[in-house]
């Protein structure tokens, strides 16, 4: 009997492309009303798991049940219950924002009524009312992205499945189409999105942190950050690109992240390493604003755990 | 299969033939353009043929005889030589492509019963045109032949002559034995099969290509809903341009329609269904249109020409090839368009040809619906 507790229970998923193996052995489970976030550079085996779990894509080995349904025996069977949107957009630029929601109301059988009442709801939430008679391909990016979440919510799913929505969209529709996501989870649906940003990554309840097709980790981001062996420390300064050469190799520095102006420096113990690192560059009169502690963001646990992997 | 997903890619193609009118016009008016450019590019009559002529009597009779042969369009007179080298010249430099040579005595051993002998010099090159040249030439001199004999005969009254069997034959069907009337179906059949084939074949390409595809196949929709749904608006599209076909094949080229518009109707959407799930099926298993466009081409253009009795008669192919010609409907579709221009039958004698363009659209779906996965690679 399939736990109803689990939304998607993954199992040594293996699929190859030769030669690449694209997925490797991938297992994680996802429960019910949960924001799941599938995190990893390009090329990590996202959009191919995605695929999978939405009945897509038959996998090699292992084994997917989604909502209860083994999509692996049986792809179609999870089909009712679901909503991908796909990486790339999938909806047809060359008819209009209603005509494309009404084409997929129509194929999941939503009667005429219940669309209309979903249609004015979620694109009033997106505020998007206004453009429901423009073609989708003169949409902008973030809009397209939006007019893809409308059709995909339009039949209520109990998944939803989402490759890379927020690719090349901006801040602040960014901040509506998450906000969109939680209201969702808190209506009970299941949502598995994946993406490349790590901040992103922050917003879920869970993530899988995935590189070359392996899990690396999969708990919730708090969690995580402390599994960090050691601590972080940042060394903010205008010219922290050439501080990196310096900090590199000095002691107890395990590896070197260049974010912005800051550098994160993944470190043994913090209040041993923050004094020597500030006597280090006033001795070479390097110029820097300050030397501090921090929290470590996701993005840098998978640097760590990267490299950790990888010896140089 | 669910109606209303049906419906829905229906309508959904719909609006998408709609918006694109470019691609509509040029689907609509191409059988305008392939019916002229063949029906007139492949004629297979030889009007005006040039025509040299060498009268070694120049007498009454002989140029009664070279009038004849002037008098109807199948021939135009180019030279009128002096002596035979001219004429020999004429027919080697292709200027003319048959001589005449009226002998001697032509008119003297005419009028003492005798029979005289004309030649005909004929450029072979050709052996088609040669070949129809022939029978133009006999038959010109056959009526002038009989002329002379009934002059001959009235001339001496009472015939004791021997009495001459001839045969009538009556040519049924297309009693001007104008090839136009034959060809012009054949036509029709080979531009049904090219458009709609090519009308569905990029279809299921172009939506994998536009990245469409990966969304629609994660939806409940089924094989056979996308393709009937599909099929709906590329039917009526195809159906019109049918209807321009058969217009133009009676009004322009003035093929004579015998039988019920009903049994055109029928058989041409029999047709139609087939050649648009060939595209399908064509789509379905090439994920490029560029693949998808190339393949349809090959898979109907060369076999509707080839075998299916429009260029070459089906009776005289390797029986081999034959066999292999009762694969494409485009063969029974010429049979069926014949039959009811020129014929004028009714649907029940073409009970068997449609029942053949009915099974092949049946396997050809069969196969579009098999081979149209829902799943990427």
């Amino acid at each position: 009997m399939p736990d109803e507790s689990w939304a998607v229970v993954v199992e040594g998923l293996v699929k190859d492309f030769p030669p690449v193996r694209a997925v490797d052995h991938l297992s994680f489970r996802v429960s019910a009303g949960e924001i799941f976030g599938l995190v990893g550079p390009d090329g990590a085996g996202k959009t191919t798991t995605m695929r999978v779990l939405a009945g897509v894509m038959a996998p090699d080995e292992g084994s997917a049940v989604v909502c209860g349904c083994d999509v692996v025996r049986d792809p179609e069977a999870v089909k009712q219950h679901i909503s991908y949107m796909p990486q790339r957009f999938g909806l047809y630029e060359d008819l209009t924002v209603s005509e494309n929601i009404r084409f997929y109301a129509d194929l999941f059988g939503i009667s005429r009524r219940q669309r209309e009442q979903a249609a004015a709801r979620l694109l009033a939430a997106c505020g998007m009312s206004e453009f429901s008679g423009r073609l989708a391909g003169k949409l902008s990016g973030g809009m397209k992205q939006k007019l893809g979440l409308v059709c995909a919510l339009i039949h209520t799913p109990r998944l939803l499945l989402l490759d890379e929505p927020t690719n090349g969209v901006d801040p602040l529709s960014r901040r509506e189409f998450w906000a969109m996501l939680y209201e969702l989870a808190a209506q009970g649906v299941t949502i598995v999105n994946s993406t490349a940003y790590l901040d992103e990554a922050e917003r879920c309840h869970r993530v899988a942190l995935m590189h070359r097709g392996r899990l690396l980790f999969c708990d919730q981001p708090q969690r995580l950050k402390q599994r960090l062996p050691g601590a972080v420390i940042a060394v903010v300064s205008p010219i922290a690109a050439r501080l990196r050469e310096e900090l590199a190799h000095a002691d107890g520095v395990h590896s070197v992240l260049l974010i912005g102006d800051a550098l994160h420096l993944f470190v043994d113990d913090a209040a041993r390493r923050i004094p020597q690192i500030s006597r280090a560059l006033d001795a070479k009169g390097l110029f820097y604003d300050e030397v501090v502690r921090i929290t470590p963001t996701i993005e840098d646990l998978f640097v760590n755990a990267v490299t950790a992997q990888e010896p140089h | 299969m669910n109606w209303r997903r049906m419906l829905a890619l229906a309508r959904k193609e719909s609006i998408q033939i709609r918006r694109d009118w470019r691609s509509l016009a040029v689907v609509l008016l191409m059988p305008v353009m392939l019916m002229t450019l063949m029906g007139y590019g492949i004629a297979l009559d030889q009007t005006d043929v040039p025509l040299c002529v060498y009268d070694r009597e120049g007498s009454q009779l002989s140029q009664d005889l070279l009038k004849s042969f002037v008098s109807n369009r199948y021939f135009s007179l180019k030279l009128d030589a002096r002596d035979y080298r001219q004429l020999v010249t004429a027919v080697d430099g292709g200027v003319c492509t048959v001589g005449v040579v009226v002998p001697l005595y032509f008119s003297k051993l005419l009028n003492a019963g005798r029979p005289a002998t004309v030649q005909a010099v004929i450029d072979a090159t050709d052996n088609n045109t040669a070949n129809l040249i022939i029978g133009y030439t006999q038959a010109v001199v056959a009526r002038f032949s009989a002329a002379v004999q009934l002059d001959y005969q009235q001339r001496r009254g009472p015939a004791l002559g021997a009495p001459s069997l001839g045969l009538q034959a009556r040519t049924w069907f297309n009693e001007d034995l104008e090839s136009r009337n034959f060809i012009v179906p054949g036509v029709v059949a080979l531009v049904m099969a090219v458009i709609g084939t090519f009308l569905t074949s990029l279809t299921i390409a172009r939506e994998w290509e536009r990245g469409t595809m990966e969304q629609l196949v994660s939806t409940p929709v089924t094989a056979a809903e996308v393709i009937a749904g599909k099929l709906i608006p590329y039917f009526v599209i195809g159906m019109t341009d049918a209807a321009t076909c058969a217009a133009i094949s009676g009004w322009w080229f003035e093929v004579p329609f015998r039988g019920s518009v009903m049994t055109l109707f029928v058989s041409s959407a029999v047709f139609l269904i087939g050649v648009l799930l060939l595209g399908f099926l064509i789509s379905a298993l090439s994920r490029t249109q560029l693949a998808a466009s190339q393949f349809a081409l090959l898979t109907t253009f060369l076999p509707a020409f080839l075998l299916s009795g429009f260029a070459f008669p089906i009776d005289q192919m390797p029986i081999a090839v034959r066999a292999v010609t009762r694969i494409f409907p485009a063969r029974y579709y010429v049979t069926i368009l014949k039959a009811v221009f020129l014929k004028g039958t009714g649907i029940e004698p073409l009970f068997a040809p449609m029942l053949a363009m009915a099974l092949f659209a049946a396997a050809v779906g069969v196969g579009a619906v098999r081979g149209f996965k829902k799943t990427l690679d």
